[in-house]
């Protein structure tokens, strides 16, 4: 067989039930590979049993440095599933791909990390709410390989010292809270040795069975996120009371098992944060912000006890330029992939970013396999609806949280659109608006009530140039009086004069022009009752045309007689209360037909 | 020189506009702003706390609208709700007024058809505001045809502001509430124009109007009530005439015929003794045109008389004939319990624990009369004389809306919200009438010292002393000092206003807020907090029992089977549950089990001070529960008639389940500093049973603040 041509020379295989992960079990092995065959080989094959590989939510193997060395950015080495024959069946296997052919006699070292979820079973499966949760693991203590192993050894880290009991084997070592099986050596190709670890644990085992997050970017500035969880507590379910007594007087002991809170990291420059679920606002939330990263603390609105489930919303705003790029005349939205939240394990993520109305050319680049697909979403102001890329993984694990790039294409001008349509609306209704009230719309246009209205409606436009007519003779009198004031200052009887002939040639058109207006009014019937007024009001206008006539011409001829101005204005005194008391009835009558 | 300001004169004239355009330009802004105010005054509770759905009420009303955007309209209409009044359950669209759905949910397909991406729980919030906008409008118009426009401005900003109004219409409040009263006063409105036009056209209005206001909302009952009582008058007082005939059968045909559309309604309209006024009023109307009829034919009034004596016989006879044999085969139903409590105030005490249970259907203190009205309070009866002095065919029915309206507010306390618009209408009619009086006083003056200064200036020798004589200064100085009177009242009500909307009216009673001992502001969320436990954390056909007040509640937000809830219907399923709180637990048990109930929920504000809970109401169910069950005594509760919850108290009452669910080891904790555990702050005192066991039931979940208490019923012991 050509895989029992490697040799592998183990050198740890370290377990850490983590301390920070609840439900999640981070396996790193470091791993020396050695050539002992005569053929270049450059794969190497990782086994795991069927239990955990049904769990595995994450694997990276990267080439191992030296403690002393600079750190470089590490470059993950290709993993692949692999299928290879006469394997035994119940086992899954992973291919690693070396950078370079391994010859005989060589070696070369890497890491690997391996990531389950739900690798982890409370036992017993209910407890009370005084009960501490206790979990159990099983592994392995020798490394499950198809090839033949040097040396190995593996130690487990226990997020607490208290163990309720381990599997002891030879060479096995307790140091706190880490259990160390090991250095075994030279053990055979696929050799196994059950462990099984049971203990306390009384970190929050949240897990999101739902996750969606929705990414809708804004080329007005904005990405807004929006995420929408379905959570529950994972580890031991609780039975029996639940006595808010006992948990608000001692919550470290009697609700160990609880969790009362999550954190959130998100970006810097995160606003409008809200928090809520399907029946309002959560109050219960605080938000701390730095240039280096927005911390958001919600608690759920009741403690998570085992089995309990909680779901929940929250939403937040991020600035445009720190996620959106453009390259090559593609834009691209550079954001990570998975929820911001600390220590959270999630079985179904689906990511939906929401592209502008009008993008096109959509492709994604993520550095895992997800699957993808197309929907439209439609928002406001949209009309065939927004482009949205949905990519759905399931077992994530906080290492998946890594950026992911959506490229697509959209132009500038489609930005104008959603303003634009809003403008033209408000502009059609404007016009709707015109267009109603310019137009007829009367059913039946000879009933007596619409022709009566048809008619009042001419009379009042008459009345509107009677008006009219009547205000402009006023000014011409209001002019022939400025000539006379002017006549007093510079004595210039012949500008007097010519302004007197003017202003006649013009009441003469004006009085012809009322004539018409004032048969049609004479002869519409609806114009009864404003006709006296409007006759009043043209004969006391005619009445104060011809006063300021008279006046005028007393006014001229005193000059022209060279009469003193005291003389002048005793003559005209009387004159002048009648015109002022005319001019006030006058614009009595104005101001009374106006109001009609 | 000279010519400049001329002809920057000329230029204003131009762009002057006409008085009459002025004064249109002025009122449309007036409006525009009372609409926008209106809106806008209501929205302090989306301020204070969230857009959210406020009461109880409301929160059935949001879940059918729910269903029926999700479901349609038919599928809305043939719901059988299997989550309530478990294990009846509850014909829904049989029994309830679909209007305020079917109108939120048109709002909504409206605003998504536009491409406005809202979700329906916005549009139920922001309902009520918006019609009390479109109410503003309505008290416009119904103002100006009583009065002037003047008054109608008036109108619109009083009943914009006022706060018997706001209490039902704040953003949140879905109630029925928030869109029948606009439906109300439209109705009144187009009846009245109706009635000064003769037209069909605003007759058929009117009907369309009566019908949108049956489909909103049982208070329907007071138009078919107060109209015929309306033409009644009119009849009485010698002012019939051809267009209160065409006016009132137009509007009495189609709607009745409009309402029946209205499954709850049915053929009320001719069954129910509630409606017979209007049928009655409806023939009178007949024969009252007959003999007008006849009286024209016949020239001799000798003989017209014996005629009409003959006429008006027979009409009552058979109208009472008719009535009586309705009534006696039980084809004419009899006045319901709640028609009568509202004529009479000491019936439902009596008679019907369950209405008198409901604070809101108590009898009015005048503090809330104060409180809603204030000015409006003392201009109410200067409106009604204003009304009389100039007595017209809608002055008359404002009075009588206002005067029947106002007994029925000093009834029931929620009825002061039909009061509103009337008396806003008929303080207008006083605010407007006094002021158009100060101002034409004033205005008078001005124009005769203006033009008497202008031609003064003019250099003529005054001419208009005369008029000037005839002024009396004292008249003048006083219609300012009136003027400026009124004009404070007016801010003072303005202010008001804003404080009781701001403060008193704008809870949404589910989120509770005090402020603690730093000034600061605390949030009790503990309802919310229980029913979201509830939804999330038992199984989904759970079902929950707990005092009918949080049975909407629990469906909406809870999303669990309830047995019992707030619309009323049945009396013993609620007694029942009375009787299970009142009982002691294992024989209440007994009943939990009958009903298959899995949880049970109690209210208790003994932590928090918070006294509106199960204990304090729990007299009301061993009422409600000895109401049917004669078991339950009322007196074995109460030590010499006092109600009391510490050591001094009845021992049925500190063992009834009731008791024991709420004070479930409350004796161990240390409420208050400086008081023994036990201490009940809502109540001020120690309980009397710290020792409280429970065999049946085990505490499932309790709210952080303890005001919600959810207990689960244990699986009956195995038998060997």
């Amino acid at each position: 067989m050509k895989s029992f041509r490697f040799c592998f020379l183990m050198l740890t295989i370290a377990i850490l039930a983590s301390p920070a992960l609840s439900d999640l079990v981070l396996s790193k092995v470091d791993r020396r590979v050695e050539n002992a065959g005569p053929e270049k080989e450059s794969l190497v094959l990782l086994a795991f049993p069927e239990q955990q590989a049904k769990n595995m939510a994450y694997l990276m193997a990267t080439p191992h440095e030296g403690k002393g060395k600079v750190k470089n950015p590490v470059v993950a080495l290709p993993v692949e599933a692999a299928n290879p024959k006469d394997m035994p069946a119940a086992l899954t296997f992973y291919s690693v791909s070396l950078p370079k052919g391994l010859a005989e006699g060589d070696s070369f070292t890497f890491d690997v990390l391996a990531v389950f979820t739900h690798a982890l079973r409370p036992i017993p499966e209910q407890i009370t709410q005084a009960d501490i949760q206790l979990v159990l693991y099983q592994d392995s203590a020798h490394y499950l390989s198809p090839y033949a192993v040097k040396v190995q050894s593996l130690s487990v880290k226990l997020p607490d010292s208290r163990i309720e009991s381990y599997t002891k084997l030879e060479n096995t070592k307790i140091h706190g809270s880490e259990i160390k099986y090991g250095p075994y050596e030279n053990l055979p190709s696929f050799s196994y040795s059950p462990i099984a670890v049971h203990f306390e644990s009384n970190l929050p085992f949240a897990v999101a069975q739902e996750l969606v997050r929705e990414i809708e970017i804004s080329h007005w500035g904005n990405v807004q996120v929006t995420e929408h969880y379905k959570l529950i507590h994972g580890g031991a379910q609780s039975k029996g009371e639940f006595s808010r007594l006992d948990f608000l007087a001692r919550p470290n002991v009697r609700g160990a098992s609880a969790f009362r809170y999550l954190v959130a990291n998100l970006p810097p420059r995160a606003h409008s944060v809200y928090y809520r679920d399907e029946i309002g606002n959560i109050s219960t939330s605080h938000l701390r912000g730095d240039s280096k990263k927005t911390e958001l603390l919600i608690e759920p609105r009741y403690p998570m006890f085992g089995g309990w489930r909680t779901a929940f919303t929250i939403g937040y705003g991020l600035p445009l330029q720190d996620f959106l790029y453009e390259s090559d005349g593609k834009r691209f939205l550079n954001i990570t992939f998975s929820s911001p939240m600390v220590e959270l394990v999630i079985d179904a993520l689906i990511v939906k970013v929401v592209l502008p109305e009008g993008s096109s050319d959509i492709s994604v680049a993520a550095s895992f396999p997800v699957e993808q697909w197309q929907e439209t979403k439609i928002s406001h102001l949209d009309i065939d609806g927004r482009p949205v890329v949905v990519l759905k993984k399931t077992n994530v694990v906080p290492q998946h949280n890594q950026f992911f790039q959506v490229y697509y294409h959209f132009s500038q001008l489609s930005m104008l659109r959603e303003p634009l349509m809003l403008i033209s609306g408000f502009f059609f209704f404007f016009v709707a608006c015109i267009v109603y009230m310019h137009a007829d719309i009367s059913i039946s246009k000879s009933s007596a009530s619409y022709l009566a209205k048809q008619q009042w409606e001419e009379v009042q436009a008459v009345i509107q140039q009677v008006q009219n007519i009547i205000s402009r003779c006023l000014t011409t009198h209001d002019n022939l009086e400025a000539s006379l004031r002017d006549l007093s200052r510079t004595g210039n009887i012949q500008a007097c004069k010519a302004a007197r002939k003017a202003a006649d040639g013009l009441l003469k058109e004006l009085s012809k022009e009322l004539k018409p207006l004032l048969t049609f009014l004479q002869s519409s019937p609806s114009a009864a009752q404003v006709l006296p007024k409007v006759e009043e009001l043209v004969a006391k206008e005619r009445e104060l045309q011809e006063k300021v006539m008279v006046k005028h011409s007393t006014v001229v001829d005193g000059y022209e007689k060279k009469l003193g101005a005291r003389d002048i204005e005793n003559r005209v005194a009387l004159q002048q209360q009648k015109l002022t008391a005319l001019r006030q009835e006058v614009d009595d009558l104005l101001e009374f037909i106006d109001e009609i | 020189m000279a010519t400049m300001p001329a002809s920057a004169s000329d230029l204003l004239k131009s762009f002057k506009l006409k008085t009459k355009q002025q004064e249109l330009l002025i009122r449309v802004s007036i409006l525009c702003l009372v609409y926008i105010l209106a809106f806008i005054t209501r929205l302090f509770s989306v301020l204070r706390y969230e857009s959210m759905i406020h009461e109880f009420d409301p929160y059935f009303n949001y879940r059918t609208t729910l269903y029926l955007t999700e479901n349609g309209f038919y599928d809305f209409w043939n719901w059988f709700d299997y989550e309530s009044w478990y294990p009846l359950g509850r014909i829904v669209g049989g029994t309830l007024y679909p209007g305020l759905m079917v109108t939120a949910v048109l709002i909504y397909r409206i605003l998504r058809f536009l491409r406005f991406a809202v979700h329906i729980r916005e549009v139920c919030v922001l309902t009520a505001p918006f019609f009390a906008s479109n109410t503003t409008l309505v008290a416009y118009f119904f103002g100006k045809e009583i009065w002037d426009s003047g008054a109608g401005l008036v109108a619109a900003i009083l009943i914009a502001i006022c706060p018997g109004y706001i209490s039902r219409s704040v953003a949140g409040s879905y109630d029925n509430e928030g869109v029948a009263i606009f439906a109300l006063l439209f109705t009144f409105y187009v009846f009245v124009k109706a009635v000064n036009t003769g037209s069909l056209a605003w007759s058929l209005a009117s009907a369309f109007g009566y019908f949108y206001m049956v489909s909103a909302w049982g208070g329907y009952v007071f138009i078919i009530n107060l109209i015929p009582l309306y033409v009644l008058v009119l009849l009485i007082t010698g002012r019939y005439s051809m267009r209160l005939y065409v006016a009132y059968n137009c509007m009495y045909i189609l709607g009745m015929l409009l309402a029946m559309q209205i499954r709850f309604v049915g053929f009320q309209h001719v069954q129910s003794g509630e409606h017979m006024a209007a049928m009655g009023v409806f023939f009178l109307m007949q024969v009252f045109y007959f003999l007008d009829w006849v009286k024209h034919m016949l020239s001799d009034t000798k003989l017209f008389q014996a005629f009409l004596r003959i006429t008006v016989t027979c009409a009552v006879a058979v109208g009472g004939i008719a009535l009586g044999l309705g009534m006696v085969s039980g084809y004419i139903s009899p006045w319901t319990g709640r028609f009568y409590s509202l004529l009479d105030p000491t019936y439902a005490k009596d008679h019907i624990p369950i209405i008198a249970s409901v604070s809101e259907h108590q009898p009015t203190a005048w503090s809330s009369f104060m409180f809603d009205f204030h000015i409006l309070l003392f201009l109410f009866p200067a409106g009604l004389y204003f009304c009389f002095k100039r007595l017209s065919d809608a002055t008359i029915f404002i009075v009588m809306y206002g005067l029947t309206s106002m007994y029925f507010a000093g009834v029931m306390v929620r009825l002061i919200l039909v009061a509103t618009p009337a008396v806003c209408l008929i303080s207008a009619i006083a605010v407007s009438a006094t002021v158009k009086n100060l101002t034409v006083l004033l205005r008078s003056k001005n124009k005769v010292v203006q033009t008497g200064s202008t031609k003064g200036s003019g250099g003529s020798k005054s001419s208009s002393k005369a008029l000037l004589d005839q002024s009396q200064p004292f008249q003048k100085n006083g219609a300012i000092a009136l003027l400026f009177g009124a004009f404070y009242l007016l801010s003072r009500y303005a202010t008001h206003c804003t404080w009781v909307t701001s403060e008193a009216y704008s809870s949404p009673s589910i989120v509770l807020a005090a402020r603690g001992a730093h000034g600061n502001r605390v949030i009790f969320d503990d309802y919310r907090e229980a029913y979201f436990w509830l939804r999330q954390n038992t199984p989904q056909d759970a079902k929950v029992m707990s005092w009918w007040d949080y049975g909407y509640q629990i469906t909406a937000m809870g999303n669990r089977t309830v047995i019992v809830d707030n619309n009323t219907w049945n009396n013993t399923h609620i007694a029942t549950v009375g009787r299970a709180m009142s009982s002691y637990e294992d024989e209440a048990i007994e009943i939990i089990r009958s009903l298959d109930v899995d949880y049970v929920l109690v209210v208790f504000g003994g932590v928090t001070g918070y006294s509106s809970d199960d204990i304090n109401k729990f007299l009301w169910m061993v009422r409600i529960g000895g109401g049917v069950f004669p078991v339950i005594k009322e007196p074995d509760y109460l030590v010499n008639g006092e109600y009391r919850v510490d050591k001094g108290a009845a021992p049925k009452m500190l063992n009834c389940l009731m008791y024991k669910l709420c004070y479930y080891r409350f004796g161990e904790m240390l409420t208050e500093y400086g008081k023994p555990p036990g201490y009940d702050r809502a109540r001020g005192v120690e309980i009397g049973n710290k020792d409280v066991k429970l065999e049946h039931l085990e505490e499932a979940f309790t709210t952080s603040n303890w005001i919600v208490r959810i207990y689960r019923v244990k699986p009956p012991n195995n038998r060997w």
